[in-house]
Order: structure tokens, then C-alpha cells, then sequence
């Protein structure tokens, strides 16, 4: 037990104590520089020439409250079709990139398609895309055409999907050689061998960017109101068109920004852990 | 009866012959050391006989089967071959254990609690009961490369197959390893090693080959290979090895 109560020499406990001090003394630095820099910003807005002009079209309180409820509910179908487009986009992109990393002669047709997929989709713009399927494929007038919203979100998934397969597939080929060789010479199958050597390892390694492209997504999907479903920046729109007022769109603005904090959170931490991972820690 | 022969084997690389109509029979309990420089084929003879490589020429006969022949399923055999890795290729995302149980309930279909018992059993004889449940960067090279043979054990392979598996060890961390492979020897596992532990080659092998540009120039008792070499190229490969203090 004696080993266990250790005493600091004078030395340690000097040390310490500066330790302590300095600690206190950064706190305070930082504390007055915020205070300092954040009382600068303050004075220079609010004492611009034209600050009242813009605090009564942009930052109107009654006006906020009135279209908050539009928005809140256009925010709602981002949320969605965020969830749905997301979940769809990562099932896509990882499937196109197992079936490109296919060899053997009889995947040749899968391997075309599926590159010829990723070629297509990531050189498309997204307004294209989207145009081409919510106008063009209900032009066709065929029978049991989807509403345009499952389209607008197909268009979506297709998109990101093409980005996503290509993330993807760099994990998949960041796994060396020798962990195929193992697998292999354990009688695992290819597909076995995938299962659960390979993408295991390629996911964890990619985790990070397939997020953060996750939060690009989150942006994006308001798109969709370009085919007509409103949300939550079109609501703030058409608020803005009756007040003329831009109070609704700061609105949807922050909104959007609450939304994304926590993925991006998620993101930070995911990396990190993995950047830990990698360093042996 | 030879559980492995191999007759006439060729391989290429672009161009570069690496094994040169290449002859080894293994007779079932017997342990054959494969020495040579760096280069004279040894790997690629291992990673051919495990179906890794494509062979350019030559028969492999496994239990009297021919493998070499296409129509042959790779997996089915390697099913019966363990091999271990000079780096271990230990799957990182998996805990010991389950490196050691994958083969066994992918590849064999045995139930989890039946595969982990066999597993923690195999583990507690060599001494690493205690890191079942650990993350192969939490152990040791020495001790990572047991679990690598133990992982290899777990499909009861009829032949084992080693590449040069303390080489990237410590030199302390050898003889744990080693003391492993007498063990299996004394279990009577039939075994191909490719090693520059000439030490451990005379000690454990029941024959030596010397391999030299893709052919075996030499082969016999270890006594005699590597106490009275006759060919001038395994003289020569042996001198070099003295110089180096490896023998
Ligand atoms: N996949 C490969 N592609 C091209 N050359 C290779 C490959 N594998 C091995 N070689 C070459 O084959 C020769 C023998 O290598 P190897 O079997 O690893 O020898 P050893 O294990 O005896 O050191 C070397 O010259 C090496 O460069
Ligand atoms: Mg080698």
C-alpha cells in the first residue's frame, strides 16, 4: 500500500502550482478577447448607416412568429425526404460499388452498367436530374406514375448515389491485399470474404466522408420543390411574397442550421474516432 | 502415401520465372523446411499451393487429388490447408475470437457456442485464454501470430503451410512462436515452412530444401543440407547465413 501513496517532490509541486496559474490566466484571455471582439462586432453592425432598413426586413419578430409555422411544417417534408433520400443514396452507392469491384468475365454487362452509372450521375447536375424525372416521366402519362415527390427523391438517391458508390469504393480498395489472401486461404467465398473482411473494414475507414456527404444531401433536398412539394426554404418564399418581408427566410435559415448541428456533431466525432483508430490509440 | 506433391511447377511473373519446373513431395507427419534467399521463390511455392497464385505449368496433388485442375473448386481446398502470413493478416475489426471462429461458422456452418468453445480451448493451450476477447492491436507480435496459427488450426487443416512466420518478430518474441510449431510437430500436423531460422529448421524439420531460382537445388535431412551441403550454391547460401550470425 505504501508504494500506492506516492508524495510530490517540491520540485512536482512547484510545477503544479504554475500549472494551475496558467490555466487561469488562458481562461481570462479568452473570456476578454470574445468579450472584446464580440462587443466590436456588435457596435459596427448596429452603427451601420442603413442597420434599421435591414432589422425591419430582415429581423422582424411579429413577421418571424406568423411564418414560423409554414416553415416548421415545409422544414418537416426536408426531414423526410432527408431520412428517405439518405437511408436509399448509401444502399445505392454501395451496391453499385460491390458490383463494380466484381471480376470474372460474366460480370463484365454489371461492371459496364455500374460504372457507366457512376460516370453518368456525378457529371449530371442535380436540376437536371430532377427536372428530367419529375416533368419528363409524368409527361409520359403512363399508368402508376409515382407522385412527384417519390420522384423528386429518386432523383436525389440517383445523384448522391453516384457520389456515394464512389466514397465507397475507395474504402473498399484502401483494404491491402494481404487481408484478401488471409480470408481467402481461411476457405472464405468471395462473397464471404466481402462480407465480413472487407466492407467491415471499408466503411468504418469511410465513415466520415459518407457523412459529411449525408450533410451536403441535407442541403440539397429542398430542391424538390423546384418540381412543386413545398419546403421549408419555398415556404419562407412565398411568406416573404406576401409580407415583403425577408424575415422568413433568416427563419428558415436558422432552422436549417439547428437541423444540421447535429450531424455535423455526429460527423466531427466520427472522425475523430476514427483519426484516433488510425494512430493505434 | 504423400499428402502433397508437386510436380514440374512454373509460375511467371511478367516475364520473370520465379519457380522453374519446381519439384516437393510432403509425406503426411513430415515437416520440410523451405530455405534460399530473399527472392528464390518460396513465398509464391506456398501461395501457389493454396491456390493463391495461378500456376503457368505443373501439377499440385493434395490427398492424392490433382488441385491444380481448374474444374477444381479453390475454396473447398484451401478448406483443408492453413496458412499463416509472415504479418500475421490478422483482421483488425474482429476480436481474437472471432478471428479464430469466422472460418469455422462461415466456411464450416458449426454453431457460435460450439466454435467458441473449440476456439477458447485452442487458445488456452497456447497460454492466450486471457486475450479472447481482445483487438489484435492490443497484442503482441509474437502474440499475434499465435492467434494467426491458432485461426489457421481452427479448420483442422490436413497440411499447414508457414511463410516466414517470425520474421517480422522481435527477436525475443521467436521463440514463443517456435516453441508453438514443435508443439504441432509433436501433435503430428503435417507442415511446409519457409524460414531463415536455420537453427529452428535443423531442429524441427524433418527434411530441408534449398531453393535457388525457382528450383529446389538441394533437398535432404537437415544434417545433411545444412551440415554438408554438396551443390556450390547451397555452400555459398550458407556461408552468407554464417556471416549473418543466423546459424
Ligand atoms: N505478385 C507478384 N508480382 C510480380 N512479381 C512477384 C509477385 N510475387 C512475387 N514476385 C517476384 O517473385 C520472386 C520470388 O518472390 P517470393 O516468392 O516472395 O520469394 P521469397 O519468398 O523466397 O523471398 C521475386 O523476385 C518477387 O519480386
Ligand atoms: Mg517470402
Amino acid at each position: 500500500m505504501t508504494l500506492l501513496e506516492h508524495t510530490p517532490s517540491p520540485a512536482q509541486l512547484r510545477r503544479s502550482a504554475y500549472r494551475r496559474r496558467q490555466t487561469v490566466y488562458s481562461v481570462l484571455v479568452a473570456a476578454s478577447s470574445t468579450a472584446a471582439l464580440g462587443t466590436l462586432l456588435v457596435v459596427a453592425v448596429t452603427g451601420a448607416p442603413g442597420w434599421d432598413r435591414v432589422r425591419r426586413s430582415f429581423l422582424d419578430p411579429e413577421i418571424a412568429v406568423d411564418a414560423l409555422p409554414a416553415v416548421l411544417s415545409g422544414l418537416w417534408l426536408n426531414v423526410r425526404l432527408l431520412v428517405c433520400c439518405a437511408a436509399g443514396a448509401l444502399l445505392l452507392g454501395l451496391v453499385i460499388a460491390v458490383l463494380r469491384t466484381l471480376r470474372g468475365p460474366i460480370f463484365f454487362p454489371v461492371r459496364a452498367l455500374a460504372a457507366s452509372y457512376t460516370y453518368t450521375f456525378r457529371g449530371l447536375p442535380l436540376i437536371i436530374v430532377l427536372y428530367l424525372l419529375t416533368l419528363g416521366v409524368p409527361g409520359l402519362r403512363l399508368q402508376g406514375t409515382p407522385p412527384v415527390l417519390v420522384l423528386g427523391g429518386l432523383a436525389l438517391v440517383l445523384t448522391y448515389g453516384g457520389y456515394l458508390a464512389e466514397v465507397f469504393r475507395a474504402g473498399i480498395e484502401s483494404v491491402h491485399p494481404s487481408q484478401l489472401a488471409a480470408a481467402r486461404s481461411l476457405g472464405l467465398t468471395y462473397r464471404q470474404t466481402m462480407r465480413h473482411v472487407v466492407l467491415p473494414q471499408a466503411v468504418r475507414r469511410v465513415a466520415p466522408p459518407l457523412l459529411n456527404d449525408v450533410v451536403a444531401l441535407q442541403k440539397d433536398v429542398g430542391l424538390v420543390s423546384l418540381a412543386g412539394p413545398i419546403d421549408a426554404v419555398r415556404a419562407a418564399q412565398i411568406a416573404t411574397a406576401q409580407s415583403f418581408n425577408y424575415t422568413p427566410y433568416v427563419v428558415a435559415g436558422v432552422l436549417f442550421v439547428l437541423l444540421a448541428i447535429p450531424l455535423i456533431a455526429v460527423t466531427d466525432w466520427v472522425t475523430l474516432r476514427a483519426a484516433r483508430r488510425q494512430s493505434g490509440g | 502415401m504423400a499428402l502433397l506433391r508437386c510436380r514440374g511447377l512454373r509460375k511467371e511473373f511478367a516475364g520473370n520465372i520465379v519457380l522453374d519446373r519446381l519439384d516437393l513431395t510432403v509425406a503426411e507427419h513430415q515437416v520440410v523446411a523451405l530455405i534460399g534467399a530473399s527472392g528464390s521463390g518460396k513465398s509464391t511455392l506456398l501461395r501457389c499451393v493454396n491456390l493463391l497464385e495461378e500456376l503457368d505449368d505443373g501439377t499440385i496433388e493434395l490427398d492424392g487429388e490433382d488441385i491444380s485442375d481448374p474444374r477444381v473448386d479453390p475454396d473447398r481446398v484451401r478448406r483443408r490447408i492453413g496458412m499463416v502470413f509472415q504479418a500475421y493478416n490478422l483482421f483488425p475489426h474482429l476480436s481474437v475470437l472471432e478471428n479464430i471462429t469466422l472460418a469455422p461458422r462461415r466456411v464450416h456452418r458449426r454453431a457460435r457456442a460450439e466454435a467458441e468453445a473449440q476456439a477458447r480451448e485452442l487458445l488456452d493451450r497456447v497460454g492466450l485464454g486471457a486475450k479472447a476477447d481482445a483487438y489484435p492491436d492490443r497484442l503482441s507480435g509474437g502474440q499475434q501470430q499465435r492467434v494467426a496459427i491458432v485461426r489457421a488450426l481452427a479448420n483442422s487443416p490436413r497440411l499447414m503451410l508457414l511463410d516466414e512466420v517470425t520474421s517480422a518478430l522481435d527477436p525475443e518474441l521467436v521463440g514463443e512462436v517456435l516453441a508453438m510449431i514443435r508443439d504441432l510437430k509433436a501433435d503430428g500436423m503435417t507442415m511446409v515452412l519457409a524460414t531463415h531460422e536455420m537453427g529452428f529448421a535443423r531442429d524441427v524439420a524433418d527434411e530441408v530444401c534449398f531453393l535457388d531460382a525457382g528450383r529446389v537445388v538441394e533437398s535432404g535431412p537437415p544434417e545433411q543440407v545444412l551440415g554438408e551441403p554438396t551443390q556450390p550454391r547451397t555452400r555459398q547460401f550458407l556461408r552468407r547465413i554464417i556471416e549473418a550470425g543466423r546459424l
